[in-house]
């Protein structure tokens, strides 16, 4: 089993996923360098957060644009897992790996805090670790973090159980004051592929992953992963 | 620009007139912000060395070691002139400058901490200068992957026209792996990488040694830099890559006084020929005397052999960095610069940085203290309105804007210190100083601070590794503004060496001072202190059903104190404080006896309570005013399980136990309570006034 990590210009959680993958999930790992393109077939590919060309024209953009997106594409239609975070989740969204996109938070501020995440789906390739309306703590860091989609979208998402993670309070109730940037329906993780086999989230669930660092829910998220990837191939 | 007597004094020295590339080189690097010449022979007063320190003051950055395997570097800036004129990018270059310093040391920048001095939050004029600072930083520190893990927050009138911005950064290197800024041999060469030179920020370090005057904004608006943090990030990785290959001799970061001002400090130990062609611009027409002074961010000058220019190009390619071959190293002492086939500039390189001389000031001495007039207030009110005070109140409109977890390092943070985790120890930090304490009594006021951050690391158990300063001051023309800048360096270094912390760095920012709002700064001698406590501790509040004790005595001093602030009840400032109890609390803090702990600073124990305890029953044992609201050093406020946990610890009492449904707080038969909902309506007014 073989992750690679992708990492653009201005890339700055790259080495934190790779450390979480490779050290604390104990997985081989790559990091790829954008110029280098996937050189060869990966079980799944990280799109990590960071500020790729600095949020320069919009979030994810220009990554979205460079040629090692191609390579990236095809290997989500080959049914692979892509999971994209934070800058990771703009790109992919810009990318048209999902729907929607996400954009300036309703205050108009980077936000760095601890949230409470509901847990939506617990039957995809990213989520089977954990219960369905389980409430997890994840730290967000974002300006343009709020998720938006046009209302016939959304509704698809909810039908066809594509909708991830909500915003959440302590309790797990999903309310308009728990949601740190505006989202629709507080939503910030989206499913997409043929097979559920991409997920993008704005929540960081590598600085979730050992609890000195105050919190391991997310970990479950990369373990569902590597699960999938051993009973799948 | 260079005085008509250093001039003078220049003509005389080099026997013949000067071209206008060599004035505007000392303009720049005899100016007090790259020569120190109103603080050098003061500065040389403090204890730089221990066993620990590996590069003390000097260079770029210092370096400390932590482990056998690891060694940080760190620094402190200030960027306060330019934060007045453009607030966003003002702040924003002042991260970028002191990430690449210590870059330049071949270590990779691992936290920031921001010490923010700013006017009263009732005028628009401050609300918006703290509001793009805020961003700026933000911006430019999430964008490069540094979390900003730490920092201070001072509001007071005599920063309108003047804010402080002061940044400290802090990296990690192996112990026998870091580079220094100073070229090793004749031969080699100057390699210029990252940005594009263009006309940014002409003449910024005279700028820095200036006053502000009333056109500031519209007039120095060209002599601030505009950062771009998507390029330094790629500076970092390319620089690193580079170094880790072990083929960099020597580095600098282009800062003040731009490549003129890092090419003949780095060259000092030798000397240098610059070709000012060669450097890449992104303007047409320039001038040598533009592209040698321009400060345009993003920039690295290193020192390699001849033959590994194309390997160092080929990294900075691989990152979309341009790069240029711009110089060598001589043999012979001078400074030279060419242009296009011409000399224009040849100057004996000592003279240059560090020929400029001295100049003294007078000095005397002031008294500032006035009598304490008692306020007729009730107690509640004036507890609501400390807690309110922006000093005291809670500061998360500003961190949460700070990426703090980047690099998965970060532990704790916004509570007394900051811990990160490092190899299997810790890295504490702390940082601020309490210029109304200090305005009051400099010496002691200094002194205090140093205790006052040690403590900070103490209430997590760690143990003091360095100091850097940035020392801010108002003009040293004035001769009490002279002593107070003599005292308050007396206080930190002998405080500094009666704690056995040695200060590996620092800077100098003098003239602040606004002659639009008429004011001049209080001294800020802010610091930054870096501890190391070998297990990893999270700071947490006290539990349900601890005791409360109090370490320390409590004096009536309420000078400078936010009491002060928000009433105007004068009185005297405190006294210097026996650090002693410091090493105390650290053990207990190490021991695991205690629950929770937190240093008394600014808002006394009132404030401490609020942070430690906040729902909680307390008993004062004397007057209640000065039980809550003085700020005495050497105080702290612990939580335990039971009081033997602090038996045999001199000048401790059990003031009280966790628990209930508020604040109360009584003493000589009658009471008060602050519930949840008033501590937090008065604790989040900053957020109130910010969040429109």
């Amino acid at each position: 089993m073989r992750f690679a990590v992708v990492q653009f210009g201005g890339s700055n959680c790259d080495r934190d996923t790779h450390h979480v993958l490779a050290e604390v999930c104990g997985v081989e790992t790559d990091l790829v360098w954008y110029k280098d393109g996937l050189q060869q077939p990966y079980d799944a590919v990280v799109l990590p957060g960071g500020f790729s060309y600095g949020d320069y024209l919009r979030a994810g953009a220009i990554a979205a644009r460079t040629p090692v997106m191609q390579d990236i594409l095809r290997h989500a239609k080959e049914g692979r897992l892509i999971l994209g975070i934070c800058n990771g989740a703009q790109i992919g969204s810009e990318a048209g790996l999902v729907p929607g996109t996400f954009t300036l938070n309703a205050y108009p501020k980077f936000i760095s805090r601890h949230v409470h995440l509901r847990v939506e789906n617990d039957t995809s390739p990213f989520t089977s670790a954990y219960r369905k309306g389980d409430v997890i703590k994840i730290p967000i860091a974002h300006k343009e973090g709020r998720y938006v989609a046009p209302p016939g979208v959304v509704e698809t998402l909810n039908r066809e159980g594509r909708v991830a993670f909500r915003f959440c309070d302590e309790e797990g109730q999903v309310t308009p004051e728990s949601n740190p940037n505006g989202s629709v329906e507080n939503i910030t993780g989206i499913l997409g592929g043929s097979a559920c086999n991409v997920m993008v989230m704005m929540p960081h669930p590598e600085r979730a992953s050992e609890t000195v660092l105050g919190s391991d829910a997310g970990i479950r998220i990369f373990n569902s992963m590597i699960t999938h990837i051993e009973q799948h191939g | 620009m260079v005085s008509v007597q250093d001039l003078e004094l220049l003509r005389r020295t080099l026997q013949r007139d000067l071209t206008d590339v060599e004035v505007a080189c000392f303009d720049n690097l005899w100016s007090e912000h790259c020569s120190y010449r109103s603080t050098r022979p003061l500065l040389k007063t403090l204890p730089t060395e221990g066993p620990a320190v590996l590069l003390g003051p000097g260079d770029d950055a210092a370096i400390v070691r932590f482990s056998d395997t690891c060694a940080i570097a760190i620094g402190m800036e200030s960027h306060n002139h330019p934060s007045y004129v453009d607030p966003f990018d003002g702040a924003a270059t002042g991260v970028g400058g002191i990430v690449r310093d210590v870059l330049s040391m071949g270590a990779r920048p691992i936290a920031l901490m921001d010490p923010l001095y700013f006017g009263t939050l009732d005028a628009e004029k401050n609300r918006y200068l703290f509001e793009h600072v805020v961003s700026g930083i933000g911006d430019y520190g999430n964008c490069i992957g540094v979390p900003v893990v730490g920092g201070d927050l001072g509001f007071d009138p005599c920063y309108a026209g003047n804010p402080l911005v002061n940044v400290v950064c802090v990296g990690t290197v192996h112990p026998d792996r870091f580079l220094t800024a100073r070229v090793k041999k004749p031969g080699t060469r100057l390699v210029l990488v990252g940005s594009s030179t263009g006309r940014d920020g002409l003449g910024g370090a005279s700028f820095a040694s200036r006053d502000l005057a009333e056109d500031a904004e519209a007039e120095d608006r060209p002599s601030v830099q505009v950062g771009d943090p998507f390029t330094e990030k790629l500076l970092i990785e390319a620089i690193l890559e580079m170094a880790e290959i072990g083929k960099v001799l020597s580095c600098r970061d282009l800062g003040a006084a731009g490549l003129a001002g890092a090419s003949s400090e780095m060259a000092s130990t030798f000397g240098a020929v610059i070709h000012a062609d060669r450097v890449h611009l992104r303007e047409t027409g320039m001038t040598a005397r533009e592209i040698m002074l321009a400060e345009s961010q993003e920039r690295m000058l290193l020192e390699v052999e001849p033959e590994d220019v194309a390997l160092m190009g080929a990294i900075a390619e691989k990152y979309d960095l341009s790069w240029s071959d711009i110089g060598e190293v001589i043999a012979e002492p001078r400074y030279v610069v060419t242009f296009h086939g011409e000399t224009v500039a040849d100057i004996p390189i000592d003279l240059l940085v560090s020929g400029a001389p001295l100049c003294p000031w007078e000095r005397r001495p002031y008294q500032a203290e006035t009598a304490f007039v008692r306020p007729a207030t009730p107690v509640k009110e004036l507890a609501l309105r400390v807690l309110a005070h922006p000093d005291v109140a809670e500061k998360t409109w500003v961190t949460e804007q700070y990426d703090k977890d980047v690099q998965l390092q970060t532990v704790s943070h916004s509570r007394d210190a900051a811990v990160l985790r490092l190899e299997d120890a810790a890295l504490v930090l702390s940082s601020g100083c309490n210029p109304r304490h200090i305005y009051l009594k400099p010496y002691e006021g200094t002194a205090n601070t140093v205790i006052e951050n040690a403590s900070n690391l103490a209430c997590v158990g760690a143990e003091p590794l360095c100091i850097v300063n940035c020392l801010n001051f108002a003009s040293p023309v004035h001769p009490e503004i002279s002593w107070q800048l003599e005292q308050s360096v007396l206080g930190l270094g002998d405080m500094a060496r009666t704690m056995g912390i040695p200060i590996v760095g620092g800077n100098v920012s003098l003239y602040n001072e606004s002659d639009e709002f008429n004011t001049q700064i209080k001294p800020t001698p802010s610091i930054g202190m870096a501890g190391k406590s070998d297990e990893v501790r999270r700071w947490k509040p006290a539990e349900e059903g601890d005791l409360l004790m109090l370490i320390g005595a409590t004096r009536p001093e309420f000078g400078g104190s936010v009491l002060d602030a928000v009433t105007g009840c004068g009185g005297m400032a405190p006294a210097l404080a026996d650090p002693a109890v410091v090493a105390v609390v650290r053990d207990l803090g190490r021991s695991g006896v205690v629950t929770a702990a937190t240093d008394l600073s600014r808002g006394g124990l009132l404030a401490a309570l609020a942070k430690l305890a906040p729902q909680s029953r307390v008993e004062l044992a004397g007057d209640p005013l000065e039980e809550l609201f003085a700020e005495t050093y050497g105080r702290f406020l612990v939580a335990c399980r039971d009081e033997s946990a602090l038996a045999g610890v001199e000048q401790h009492r059990v003031i009280g136990k966790v628990g209930g449904d508020a604040l109360t707080v009584a003493w000589d038969g009658t009471s008060f309570a602050i519930t949840p909902e008033e501590l937090e309506t008065a604790l989040a007014t900053t957020t109130r006034i910010m969040r429109y």
